[in-house]
């Protein structure tokens, strides 16, 4: 590089540095000496109020967990609250003999091996920061609680203390939508932030207690407290009160789920219930349930083995995660995209001689009614549920279009607003058909998704949300539990597009169809409307079980039952005024028409009709 | 043929600072021990990470200064590489993605050699201009330290970023940085804090910056040791608690009395007079630095040997005065005593270019 040729003065340029180095020096001086003031301010000037403290054995700090949001329905009954509890606390740094004072407690309070072990283990795997005590038993009895008073001499670092608990008073009613708090465990440990946590044990495990476990949690509190050398409280110097989680409330309706439950019956189902206009989850039932107040304070190994193990799969949450081909129940929207795309029209007719070949092909795929139902048209497609008819159809569309359209009212996709759990489903594309099998599409793969079989899986919850969108004509709206959090409201930033139709003219058309599925002459679900005093619009389905999903145990009499179609059902009401939009899905029933649509027909009328008996759940009532 | 040179300066060591680096590992050592709960186990590990700095030390102090300065602007690139390297392919803990993983050796910290490479490229830039320093040269000084320091603060690690920024500063003002630069700089700090303040800091990034400012509001948190250590320092009084008899520090109450609050443990059992002691000492290594600059024979050489004096200075008072309850909390280990491999290493190196210039010193040709 050329530049211009400069004398370097090394004489002025060592003088320059020479009176910085003396003026750093002098600088560093000054702040020692500022070092060394405090110190003396510290060491000698309060030397007494520190050496007090000192001797007292200590300024301590202690936080002060902030009490967590309760959750409540839409009518102000608790899903969710917190109930005092006595619990026995330990101070490591204060026990003289762990394993001392763990026999002298087994003997004591009547523990078992197995309670003793986990109480060992609490102590261990929480992080804590020196000083804290940590609850190892829970719900300690009035008669424990004096065993512990008169032996207290004993057992230094040991004590009673008053704690909340979370508590579900209708246990297994609302287990899957409201889910469960449990112990912070280690992983849970490094995403969360420590100070905020500070003396709090337990953190949303799933469902809405995840979903909004910070806006629950709340803010911590802490108190500045003197102690003496065994650790108690002389005297508390300072406190800030901790800001209490927010209380939430859902849209969920406890009468709408009593009637929801009672419907289903003994059966394993799902029924999902949603209010078109807001999205709000009206009724939200995924059966077996399960106690979520078995993992507030940890759940033993064997009511755990008892919930993993049983083949009707309690803990499964049926309504977001559970994965069924969704049948008929989409053959409205296929029917859609067939007009919106102009491959069909309204009066193009099909003929159904009971099957439905490819050109040049030989096989047969085959309508569910064997005898066949002549010249089809779409409305009479719709509301027999005619699988010929939709083959022509879904062979018309292609996949690509087909892929497109169902992925616009949500199947495939994630839908929920805030549910945490949800799985996504699969809409196959050609695209996903090469990543995920290494194969091409072939073309009768087409055919048997436009009747919602092979590849496609949807889970109720979409079910139920796509069907709010028809009855929405096309506006969309996230599920969601959240009604408002003391006046906050769930973000809504990321809402999709809403379905546009080139003819609008179109939404009415196919709900027609879908109302006289119910009311209906020849609909699969009129015995289902029978009587009603208002018009409903539906659609029936069954999805094949061809090998169990996630059965593991095998019981040759159970899995007989277990291989027959789970029956589906989509549906909303009034036709005129969506008032409310359901999806039910029951596992092994058959038959959509005669299983699956009486429930939903249930919870319409529990939720129109002004004068139905109110039904509702008993609370497990607080100790 | 040369002259005979003396013993020291023929293998290269200054016996001076070797004399005083041993002093502060000796405290070192009796402080660990009690800090740690008479931790043997800890004090090995310590003493050879020691070993593994001298070693290093020596064999740095062997370099001539023209060699570093040759090489300088390769290492600047290559400890930039490796700074976004960290940001790419880094190893997260704690929140923070600071470390690289050689897959079969160990984590290592790119930040943490950026503390020598720092001040050696501001040194090589401006070593070889007329000082003081022209806005366009402390205008390109500047833009060499500031990439770094970016690059680690998006670790993020503001206080390693601060420090390793100063550095470059120092080097920077010894460099002789006109009076109305530096006015100016301050000047228009203030106006920027604003800005940041009002528009672009979020409501929990300003939470945090109160936090750092006043560690007291967070007594959970930060504060939670700021109000111990200041416990176990105020206890100590004159003449401490004598040594293994701290109680604070041994109940546990200081979550890090080995590490950045090792100097608590020391005020608390060898009291005012213990902390004066050792800053006594630390201000001999400090002056042994300045001198060196002094003596130095190049403007890079001066500029290096004393942004290295300056640095160490600054973790000396920075470390002492967060413990004390004077500035806010970051993370800095108090040199040569705290618990740590990392910190030791980089620290002895840095003398380690310190002997080196010293006793290269009749080697240099001069003009």
């Amino acid at each position: 590089m050329a530049k211009p040729i400069q004398l370097k003065d090394h004489l002025s340029d060592a003088r320059t540095v020479q009176r910085r180095v003396v003026l750093a020096a002098v600088f560093m001086l000054a702040l020692v000496a500022g070092l060394v003031a405090r110190m003396y301010y510290l060491q000698v000037v309060q030397y007494e109020y520190h050496s007090t403290l000192s001797e007292n054995n200590r300024v301590h700090v202690q936080p002060v967990p902030p009490p967590r949001g309760r959750i409540y329905d839409r009518n102000g009954i608790v899903l969710a609250e917190n109930r005092p509890s006595f619990s026995l606390n330990i101070t490591r740094e204060r026990v003289t003999d762990l394993d001392t004072t763990f026999a002298l407690l087994q003997s004591l309070l009547e523990l078992s091996d197995e309670d003793v072990e986990r109480s060992q283990r609490r102590l261990t795997q929480t992080r804590r920061r020196p000083f804290e005590s940590v609850p190892v038993v829970f719900e300690l009895s009035d008669e424990q609680i004096a065993r512990i008073a008169v032996n207290q001499f004993r057992l230094p670092g040991v004590e009673v203390q008053a704690s909340f608990v979370r508590h579900y008073p209708f246990a297994e009613h609302f287990a899957h939508a409201v889910g469960y708090v449990g112990r912070i465990n280690e992983q849970e440990m490094a995403r969360i932030d420590q100070v905020a946590y500070a003396g709090t044990h337990y953190i949303g495990k799933t469902g809405i207690e995840r979903y909004y476990e910070d806006w629950l949690h709340g803010t911590v509190g802490y108190e500045e407290v003197e102690t003496n050398a065994r650790g108690r409280v002389l005297r508390v110097l300072k406190r800030i009160d901790p800001e209490p989680g927010r209380d939430l409330t859902l849209h969920l309706d406890s009468r709408l789920q009593a009637v929801a439950e009672h419907a289903l019956g003994n059966r394993r189902g799902a029924v999902i219930a949603i209010e078109p206009e807001t999205g709000g989850v009206l009724a939200y039932v995924s059966q077996p349930g399960f106690n979520p107040n078995l993992f507030v304070t940890g759940i033993s190994y064997a009511d755990y083995g008892a919930l993993r193990d049983s083949l009707d799969q309690p803990l499964f949450n049926r309504v977001v995660r559970g994965l069924y081909p969704p049948g008929s129940t989409i053959k409205q929207m296929v029917a859609l995209a067939g007009l919106d795309t102009g491959v069909v029209t309204r009066t193009s007719r099909v003929f159904d001689p009971g099957f439905y070949q490819l050109p040049n092909h030989s096989h047969k795929y085959r309508n569910w009614n064997r005898s066949g139902d002549g010249w089809v048209d779409m409305h009479l497609a719709i509301v027999r549920s005619n699988d010929t008819y939709f083959y022509d159809l879904a062979h018309k569309l292609g996949i690509d279009r087909l892929h497109d359209y169902m992925t616009r009212f949500g199947i495939g996709t994630r839908v929920s607003l805030d549910m945490h759990e949800e799985a996504a489903g699969l809409m196959p594309s050609r695209e996903w058909k090469r990543n995920a099998r290494r194969q091409p599409w072939y073309p009768g793969e087409t055919l048997i998704a436009g009747i919602g079989q092979g590849y496609m899986l949807a889970t109720p919850l979409q079910l139920a949300h796509s069907t709010a969108l028809i009855a929405n004509r096309g506006v969309w709206k996230r599920p969601r539990l959240l009604l408002h959090a003391e006046g906050m409201a769930p973000d809504e930033s990321e809402t999709p597009d809403n379905v546009h139709l080139r003819n609008d003219g179109d939404w009415d058309f196919i709900i027609a169809a879908m109302e006289a599925v119910m009311h209906g002459e020849r609909g699969t679900a009129r015995s289902a409307a029978q009587n009603a005093p208002y018009r409903m619009a539906g659609k029936t389905g069954t999805a094949q079980v061809v090998a169990i999903a996630q059965g593991e145990k095998y019981d040759s009499a159970a899995l007989q039952e277990r291989h027959r179609d789970h029956a589906l059902f989509v549906g909303f009401a009034p036709v005129d005024d969506p008032k409310i939009a359901v999806a039910v899905m029951v596992e092994n029933g058959e038959s959509g028409g005669r299983v699956a649509a009486p429930v939903a027909r249930q919870l319409f009328d529990a939720w129109l009709l002004p004068d139905q008996e109110p039904m509702s759940f008993t609370a497990e009532t607080s100790q | 043929m040369h002259r005979r040179q003396p013993f020291w300066q023929r293998i290269h060591v200054d016996p001076w600072l070797l004399l005083l680096i041993l002093v502060l590992a000796t405290v070192a050592g009796f402080v660990l021990y009690s800090a740690s709960g008479r931790s043997t186990a800890m004090l090995y590990r310590q003493g050879a990470a020691f070993a593994v700095g001298l070693a290093v030390m020596l064999t740095i102090a062997q370099f001539q200064p023209r060699f570093m300065q040759r090489w300088t602007p390769l290492a600047y690139l290559g400890g930039l590489m490796l700074l976004v390297a960290v940001l790419v392919v880094g190893t997260e803990a704690k929140g923070a993605q600071r470390w690289l993983t050689i897959p079969g050796m160990m984590r290592f910290q790119p930040s943490e050699v950026m503390k020598l490479i720092m001040p050696m490229s501001v040194a090589w830039y401006l070593g070889r201009r007329t000082l003081p320093p022209s806005f366009k040269y402390v205008f390109i000084s500047l833009l060499i330290i500031g990439l770094p320091v970016l690059l680690i603060l998006k670790q993020p690690d503001l206080g390693t970023s601060l420090l390793i920024g100063a550095s470059g500063v120092f080097a920077l003002l010894l460099a002789g940085l006109r009076w109305r630069y530096i006015l100016g700089a301050l000047v228009a700090l203030v106006p920027a804090a604003l800005a940041m303040w009002f528009f672009v800091l979020h409501g929990y990034q300003k939470r945090r910056v109160l936090t750092f400012l006043n560690p007291e509001s967070d007594p959970l948190g930060a504060g939670w040791n700021i109000i111990q250590s200041k416990a176990a320092i105020g206890s100590g009084g004159i003449y401490g608690k004598g040594w293994l008899q701290g109680t604070q520090s041994h109940l546990d109450f200081l979550p890090e009395g080995h590490t950045d609050f090792i100097i608590a443990v020391l005020a608390e059992e060898f009291g005012l007079v213990g902390v004066c002691l050792l800053i006594c000492v630390y201000l001999l290594v400090i002056a042994r630095g300045l001198y060196i600059t002094l003596q130095a024979q190049d403007s890079f050489s001066k500029l290096l040997a004393g942004s290295i004096t300056l640095t160490f200075f600054v973790y000396v008072f920075v470390n002492i005065g967060m413990v004390s309850g004077l500035l806010p909390v970051v993370g800095v280990p108090l040199p040569l005593i705290s618990y740590g491999g990392t910190s030791l290493v980089t620290l002895l190196s840095g003398f380690g270019i310190l002997m080196s210039i010293h006793t290269h010193r009749k080697w240099m040709p001069q003009g």
